[in-house]
């Protein structure tokens, strides 16, 4: 019997999961905020989908309803990306040793 | 470009992802890790655009309304204080949410584009996985939107509670897995929608009942539901990168709010659930106001640290509120001509969202290896000749580990009542968002400097 593509899809979930768990659990405490920031940009990779839909539209015409949604989630992804990745680097920027 | 090399990249991209991630392990390599965040999303996108192999007039608006929301998004990043941070990231969870319900709105209107069926006729998992998808997106909108009013102040910080609102929360929750039941045998349309609504609306059941300091374990609640609703999306759309970000995320935020909840030593239900100083209120009632403290000046507080060998600074949220950090590296960078060592202690819950002090603290240029964690530095008390106790509140709280009574009892606490004194800078008695008396207050090493927190220490910077 074929295995249904689905189960290789959730076995890469739960292998990302776990390795989430053990990365997250890495990072170290004075960084917290930075990494709520830049996991809100990577998420934002949703604009893949977002890019599908707006690109669905016929030939004829570009605006459908279905793609006027995924352009509107292309603007709503593209403010978090630059957003998030850039605060994420200005935050990080401050981070500085002491001078010795 | 073909299915199998477009699927190779956007694996690439998830371990870029992993591998952003892992760089935040220490503030040496985070710069880099954020590099490859950055390069992981632009393989993305540059791969979905090659997949699709559209480069028509649509290609062109996509590429302005990305230029448009990155502008906003860059502009954004630049010009928001350090301060803002929490209200920022609140924001930022709710543009994610809303973003997955508008692709999974567009999936559901057109499934071809996305090779899922056919409207009337979507493959059952798929159907599935986009409801979960747009459920999850919607209730992680609203609710940060909620988030971001009470952290932004235009809604009170208060929690807002009224009867039977748990059991509403479960007949709404319910509700929605029936709908998601529903929507697979019937393919409508209607139902669809009202699942959004439904959803939306959750989201603000969920948030408005909660604290104002129990917002380190909403944010970090949310950052974890956006990330499960881009595995949603993910699964929908059957590609990598959205689902290896989506677990990341989606763990990365649970993790968090399990680390904000033991900072409080609390569950996870008991926060969501609601109102912690509301309904403890009379415990502290009790024994009111009787006992004498001591009340100093700047004058004092200066004399104090110049003498003293070493001092400790506990920064709290009052820090963050009174915009004190810089006068406080001032008066740090003071205290170390004369000789005097000192460091910092942060709580976990300190602030209002995990590694606020932080931030803000590097904002002033605090060397990142000064500053130390509850465990860390938590035995150095007993050794200190000052603590400085700026902001913060219920985290130093001695009661947390002698009263068995009370509210927070069990709570991890700095052991600031150990070091030899303590200046304390508050601007009254009133007790903390736990809504109990400060058993420090009244102790014979404490010194009350009451003022606003930014206003005493240029006072003390003038006096040293």
């Amino acid at each position: 019997m074929e295995i249904d593509p689905f189960i290789f899809r959730l076995s890469i979930f739960i292998l990302s999961i776990f390795v989430g768990y053990y990365v997250v659990w890495s990072v170290t405490p004075s960084l917290h905020t930075p990494l709520m920031s830049v996991t809100n940009a990577i998420s934002s990779v949703i604009i893949v989908g977002a890019i599908i839909a707006a690109l669905a539209g016929s030939t004829e015409s570009v605006f459908e309803t279905s793609s006027i949604f995924g352009f509107m989630a292309i603007i709503l992804a593209a403010v978090n990306i630059f957003g998030g990745f850039l605060v994420t680097q200005r935050m990080l920027q401050m981070y500085k040793k002491k001078k010795k | 470009m073909s299915a199998n090399l477009s699927a190779s990249f956007y694996l690439i991209s998830g371990i870029l992802f992993i591998l952003a991630l892992r760089g935040l392990s220490s503030p040496e390599t985070s710069r880099q890790g954020n590099y490859f965040g950055i390069a992981g999303m632009a393989i993305s996108i540059i791969v979905t655009f090659l997949s699709i192999g559209n480069f028509g007039p649509g290609f062109i608006y996509v590429l302005i309304f990305l230029l448009v929301g990155g502008s906003i998004g860059a502009f954004i990043a630049f010009r928001i204080p350090m301060t803002a941070m929490p209200e920022l990231v609140a924001g930022f969870h709710s543009l994610v949410g809303l973003a997955a319900v508008f692709v999974a709105i567009s999936a559901f209107l057109k499934p071809d584009a996305f090779n899922l069926g056919y409207v009337g006729n979507i493959k059952l998992a798929s159907l599935i996985e986009m409801s979960l998808g747009a459920a999850i997106g919607a209730i992680t909108f609203s609710g940060s939107v909620i988030a971001f009013l009470k952290l932004k102040g235009i809604m009170s910080g208060a929690p807002i509670t009224f009867k039977g609102q748990h059991i509403l929360n479960l007949i709404l929750g319910l509700i929605i897995l029936f709908l998601i039941y529903y929507l697979c045998s019937s393919q409508s349309s209607n139902i669809f929608w009202s699942l959004i609504i439904i959803s939306f609306f959750v989201g603000v059941l969920l948030i408005i009942p909660i604290g104002g300091a129990d917002m380190p374990v909403v944010i970090s609640m949310l950052n974890s539901y956006s990330g499960w609703a881009a595995a949603g999306i993910g699964f929908t759309l059957e590609n990598t990168a959205l689902i290896i970000t989506g677990a990341l995320v989606g763990s990365s935020g649970a993790i968090l709010s399990y680390i904000m909840c033991k900072g409080m030593n609390r569950s996870f239900f008991n926060v969501i659930l609601g109102g912690w100083g509301a309904t403890e209120q009379a415990t502290g009632d009790e024994r009111k106001e009787q006992k004498p403290v001591k009340n100093g000046n700047a004058d004092d507080a200066a004399f104090l640290m110049k003498n003293a060998s070493s001092v400790i600074i506990v920064p709290g949220y009052g820090m963050a509120v009174a915009q004190a950090q810089h006068a406080l590296r001032e008066m740090v960078d003071a205290l170390k001509k004369n000789g005097v060592k000192v460091s910092y202690a942060i709580h976990p819950v300190a602030g209002r969202m995990p590694g606020h002090m932080n931030v803000l603290l590097a904002e002033a240029n605090v060397p990142y290896d000064e500053v130390f964690e509850l465990e860390e530095i938590n035995n150095d008390f007993a050794n200190c000749d000052v603590a400085y106790v700026i902001g913060a509140n219920d985290v130093t709280n001695p009661v947390a580990k002698s009263d068995p009574q009370s509210p927070i009892y069990g709570m991890p606490v700095l052991d600031v009542e150990k070091s030899k004194s303590v200046l304390f800078v508050k601007r009254s008695l009133s007790p903390g968002y736990a809504g109990i008396d400060n058993d420090l207050f009244y102790r014979d090493n404490t010194l009350m400097l009451f003022a606003d927190a930014k206003k005493m220490t240029e006072e003390i910077v003038k006096n040293l």
